[in-house]
């Protein structure tokens, strides 16, 4: 419990003592917040032992009074999901920071105080079980994000911080109406008691009748949907990647899209089951469709930066996918697809941040035969274009294999198209970051400007390498991750498939602790 | 001891982290090759010992299964890594240790003095690696994973040289050709997935032995059934490169020659015929299925002969020619042949490597020379890789008693007696009339005739003595290997049983043979002896036209091309199948993606609705704003029109 907090506050400490720093002092502004978000990472890691992997609900939770009058507390606590992303964004993090060094050159002192009240609000996100709380964290969001992408970002930058913030704030206005009525609701089901206790409300709003039900459930994705972003609702993401500084797309594919997947699963699914049923198959074709739509426009870019972005369409449209399969394999592999676009989407747009630092472009056309003058950058590119590519071995296969085993014999969608369709997106991923490598790294270094280009620094090895070991243990051995989310998924869909069919399609046996390890 | 059986793939691994991870350092070139030499002929070693361990069990106790940990696990889903030995993993890992310790030794000189020389063997140990992991694997997602992985290592080995030119359709680079492999292949394993998918949905587990009993003691829906098989199919076709996905390999051969020889020709390309072997029975039970392999095998078979007729490039000609092979092999699998299949991969893995090897050895002694329409005249500078190119020449024809004339002799008879006594038979027999006809001309142009080559420029020599001693082995196996399968109809010289290939794998297929209603009883056919005679016949003719036609420099090739003018030009280009892909599907899912879905759907359509809709807020604030004129006349006159309203609408109503 202790851990938990210190983890998540330890960014906030971090970003007030910015202010005490002077502004010229660009090396103690840079190694102070590196240090506080390396710190923050291993106190995240402390967290793994005090963690039950064979407990499916929240754990080292905290309740403290907020605003009685609501009944809204200080909630924080993790279960087996919320605890992997957690992890992610704190691994994350840091790496984005020090990806920055070289490439934020003005104003570092905002920067920086941004980028750990970035770290502080989605490690937040991820924390908290109180619905005003979570919405608090959820719009403190934006405030940095608006700023990372308007100050520190590219040619038109305004235009997408804009596009990101009314985008964002037009969802997340209807959430915040659905968090309010279901406060109500629960009031007139308890005495006039409003609440914003999401452990109450988890057990309280399955039972909300099935039309109630519909309109929270619209209004909660409506939100979600924007974040990930689904199929149609996702041209904000292009220019808001294109225009971030290159840590600003780490942070926002790594970790900020999954604050929608995640809420997809925390809200949508949880809370109201019977309104899931009912739309589980019109998002699962937007999905599938965002799924080749996303790879089919990728391919056609010029632009590495927006290449990814749309990548990221497609793959986000896995996890959706594999949530709204309603199985425990489609669910679990939505989970560690999370964490595996995080690491692989993140990887990919450092990458491509290494090339633009030395050359100022992104346009394709501009390289080609890089492996000669940067064979070590080559490996590493390799390796996360793979992992993105979906190879077995390496992370995002594992993902992406579940999500669509889970929506192919999903009871909840019965249609397998879904599946096989969303399983043409490993051809044209193949296809897209192929081409890309290949007109990147292969072929006869052609363009002067790129022969004198250097291999990368040291600090750009300690950005990559990280992410490159957990690509890598995630495809061999997905359990040490998987594990943790198991007993909480397995829960989790017990619950949906009682009260869909009555019985469950598993046995839900609480696994030997031991075995789980 | 089977338990073991993990050590085989464990070697290869290590290899590739010590020469991938170390290979830099240790400079030294023999250092590096003789560990990735070293790191796969142990692996042979333990495959060798786990087969003689094998032989001294029952036939019914030789499958063993040695589970190394949980791999993927989701609800009731779980998956292991786990490696299963029995007789057909075995005949597997021992072609892909034994030929792959040979071609990594060759290596050793092909690739002397190359400056990404450990990358290359780092490349290859983790093929080795991977391929093992497909063929040991006993489920279907792990096999997945090393069929992927050896995908992986293929597309790294055919850009290895990334900076060099290759030609073909809409292909300038090597870089290209690996993509174009990779992504034919994804086609492929698409199928595969789908496959997996419906197998865990019908079946509820992915391990083989399960699903197969499964399958045979309560056989599904007919139409599941050729579902599964025809999506397993599909992924053999981009693997193992048939049609309508076979266009990839011949441009693998923008790869350096040791891995034409181990990849593209001895193992993984046959890793397709694994796939259909090790599911016999749920192939058995979908004979709709059946009968689209042995058509597809059947035409890639004459197809790729064909085309091989013609090609000038050394190693397209082999490269056409594996293609063509592999169709035969197709086609023993379709008519339920599975052993003669198995048996092709065999010696085809022998003479096939022995070919590539060779022409490895002509393009370094003729200084990356491929164009056999400049060489010539060879034999007397390069007399071992000439007497082991004849060799390997004879043996791929199927002429008695080399290697290549029992296996291809097998699927001959096999397809005429189960695939409709005639058609089959009759376009397969004009396919090995091709491939004689084919592979002497590759012979007489590079070794025969005059030498057409600048003596100034080019000094042709002999190749180090790591690369003619894999050419001698596999020379000698060309020459021999054929006897594990000698026909019953030619088994009045041995004991009741001469062919050991087919005792040995008899229990894998068993199922599959007694679902298709194959007994074990031989009876000799006088048909059998007069096939056998046709087909010797038919290679003698090939080789005999070929010899007329280029033993000799002459005219006579010249003059038919141009008479044939139409025919050579379509057989020059492949049928143009490449063209019509980049036209029909490339370009066309290309230009639909920029054209259409990007700059139209999602620039106008998806962000002209959201633009317009923030425009239209901001225009209606500008107009409202023109309201607060701040002038408090206009205040006053729109407050009591506002109360006429209220007051008429309350009396009104």
């Amino acid at each position: 419990m202790g851990m938990l907090l210190v983890t998540l506050f330890l960014p906030l400490l971090g970003s007030a003592a910015m202010l005490f720093i002077k502004r010229d002092q660009s090396k103690a502004l840079r190694t102070t917040a590196l240090s506080v978000s390396v710190l923050s990472f291993l106190a995240s890691l402390l967290l793994i032992p005090e963690f039950d992997r064979s407990n499916s609900g929240f754990q080292m939770v905290l309740d403290a009074t907020w605003i009685p009058t609501f009944d809204a507390g200080f909630r924080i606590g993790v279960d087996g999901m919320s605890m992997l992303l957690v992890l992610l964004t704190t691994f994350i993090s840091p790496i984005a920071i020090l990806s920055s060094f070289g490439a934020i050159k003005k104003r570092e002192k905002e920067y920086y105080f941004m980028m750990l009240l970035l770290q502080f609000a989605m490690t937040g996100v991820f924390m908290a079980l109180d619905t005003f709380l979570f919405y608090v964290f959820w719009e403190l969001i934006l405030i940095p994000m608006y700023f990372l992408i308007g100050i520190w970002g590219g040619k038109d930058r305004i235009y997408a911080a804009v596009k990101f913030f009314i985008y964002t704030i037009a969802g997340s206005l209807f959430m915040l109406v659905a968090i309010i009525s279901l406060g109500i609701l629960y009031g007139h089901a308890h005495g006039g008691q409003f609440t914003a206790d999401l452990i109450k409300l988890r057990e309280f709003a399955p039972a909300i009748p099935a039309d109630i039900q519909a309109w929270l459930f619209l209004a909660f994705a409506l939100s979600f949907c924007i974040k990930v972003p689904l199929f149609p609702l996702h041209t904000w993401l292009p220019d808001a990647h294109v225009q971030a500084p290159t840590a600003g797309s780490v942070i926002l594919a790594g970790v900020l899209l999954k604050m929608g997947t995640y809420g997809l699963i925390r809200f949508n699914l949880d809370l109201f089951p019977q309104a899931a049923f009912e739309y589980a198959v019109p998002i699962s074709w937007l999905a599938v469709i965002g799924i080749v739509y996303g790879a089919l426009v990728s391919m056609a870019q010029t632009d590495m930066k927006k290449l990814v972005a749309y990548s990221s369409v497609s793959h986000l449209g896995f996890v959706v996918l594999g949530i709204f399969s309603m199985t425990p394999e489609g669910v679990q592999g939505a989970i560690i697809q999370m964490v595996n676009h995080g690491l692989s989407t993140g990887m990919l747009f450092l990458c491509v941040g290494v090339l633009y630092e030395r050359r100022h472009t992104r346009d394709i056309a501009e390289f080609g035969g890089i492996t000669k003058v940067m064979p070590k950058f080559a490996v590493l590119f390799t390796i996360a274009m793979f992992a993105s590519v979906g190879l077995p071995g390496l992370n995002g296969f594992v993902g992406e294999f579940l999500t669509l085993l889970g929506a192919y014999k999903s009871q909840f969608l019965n249609n397998p198209w879904l599946a096989v369709i969303g399983t043409s997106g490993v051809i044209f991923a193949a296809v897209y970051l192929l081409w890309l490598f290949q007109r990147v790294m292969y072929g006869p270094l052609e363009n002067p400007a790129n022969t004198t280009l250097k291999d990368l620094s040291r600090a750009e090895y300690w950005q990559l390498i990280p992410i490159t070991v957990f690509i890598v243990w995630i495809g061999v051995y997905p359990k040490t991750f998987m594990g943790m989310s198991e007993m909480s998924t397995q829960a989790l869909i017990g619950k949906l498939e009682t009260i869909k069919f009555g019985k469950t399609s598993f046995p839900l046996i609480q696994k030997n602790p031991e075995a789980m390890k | 001891m089977l338990d073991l059986a993990y050590l085989i793939p464990l070697f290869p691994l290590i290899g590739f982290l010590i020469t991938g991870f170390f290979g830099k350092k240790l400079k030294s070139e023999a250092l590096i090759g003789g560990i990735a030499s070293a790191a796969v002929g142990l692996s042979f070693a333990v495959a060798a010992t786990l087969f003689f361990t094998l032989t001294g069990l029952p036939a019914d106790a030789r499958s063993h299964t040695t589970y190394i940990f949980s791999w993927l696990a989701a609800g009731n889903f779980n998956v292991d890594v786990a490696y299963q030995v029995d007789q057909l993993s075995i005949v597997y890992a021992l072609i892909v240790t034994g030929i792959g310790t040979l071609i990594h030794i060759y290596s050793m000189g092909y690739m002397h003095g190359d400056k990404s020389y450990p990358r290359f063997f780092a490349y290859l140990n983790l093929f080795i690696f991977m391929m093992l992991n497909l063929v040991l694997a006993n489920n279907f997602l792990l096999t997945f994973l090393g069929w992927e992985g050896v995908g992986l290592c293929s597309y790294l080995l055919i850009g290895f040289w990334y900076d060099r030119k290759f030609e073909g359709v809409n292909i300038r680079f090597t870089g290209d050709a690996a993509n174009k492999a990779f992504i034919a292949n994804r086609i492929g394993d698409f199928g595969v997935l789908i496959a997996m998918f419906l197998i865990y949905k019908t079946f509820g587990t992915l391990e083989y032995n399960a699903v197969n009993t499964a399958a045979a003691v309560a056989p599904p829906d007919a139409g599941i059934m050729t579902a599964i098989a025809l999506l397993l199919f599909l992924g053999s076709t981009g693997k193992s490169a048939q049609l309508p996905l076979a266009v990839w390999l011949p441009d693998a051969m923008a790869g350096p020659t040791p891995v034409s020889a181990l990849i593209h020709a001895a193992t993984m390309v046959t890793a397709g015929i694994f796939l259909v072997a090790r599911n016999a029975t749920l192939f058995a039970l979908a004979p709709d299925a059946m009968t689209v392999v042995a058509v597809v095998g059947v035409t890639t078979a004459l197809v790729a002969a064909t085309i091989g007729i013609v090609q000038n490039d050394i190693k397209k000609v082999l490269a056409y020619s594996t293609v063509s092979q592999l169709g035969f092999m197709f086609a023993a699998l379709g008519v339920g042949a599975f052993t003669a299949a198995v048996f092709h991969v065999m010696t085809h893995a022998f003479f096939k490597a022995l070919l590539f090897l060779g022409s490895g050895s002509v393009i370094h002694g003729m200084h990356e020379e491929q164009d056999i329409q400049k060489m010539g005249g060879l034999k007397k500078y390069m007399p071992v890789t000439h007497r082991t190119f004849l060799i390997g020449t004879i043996a791929i024809s199927g002429i008695p008693p080399l290697a290549g004339f029992f296996s291809k002799d097998e699927i001959l008879w096999m397809t005429f007696e189960h695939g409709g006594h005639g058609p089959m038979w009759i376009i397969l027999a004009i396919a090995a009339f091709c491939t004689a006809f084919y592979m002497f001309r590759l012979y007489y142009l590079t070794f025969g005739g005059k030498e057409r080559f600048d003596h100034h420029r080019l000094h042709p020599h002999e190749s180090p003595v790591t690369m003619t001693l894999p050419l001698n082995v596999l020379a000698f196996l060309s020459v021999v290997g054929g006897f594990l399968g000698v026909p019953y109809a030619l088994g009045f010289f041995a004991s009741d049983h001469p062919n050991l290939l087919e005792n040995w794998l008899g229990p894998i297929f068993s199922q599959a043979n007694g679902i298709l209603g194959r007994g074990e009883h031989h009876s000799i056919h006088a048909i059998e002896y007069v096939l056998m005679a046709a087909s010797i016949a038919i290679a003698t003719a090939g080789i005999l036209l070929a010899s007329k036609l280029y033993k000799e420099e002459s005219e006579k090739p010249a003059e038919l091309a141009r008479k044939f003018k139409g025919a050579y030009n379509l057989l020059l280009h492949k049928y143009r199948i490449d063209e019509i892909y980049q036209a029909l599907v490339v370009s066309f899912i290309y230009q639909f993606s920029e054209r259409f879905l990007w700059k139209v759907f999602d620039v106008k359509i998806v962000d002209g609705l959201i633009n317009g809709a923030a425009k239209t807020t901001q225009s209606a604030g500008e107009s409202l704003r023109r309201i607060q004129s701040g002038v408090t006349q206009n205040y006053a006159l729109l407050m009591i029109a506002g109360i006429v309203v209220i007051l008429t609408w309350l009396a009104v109503g």
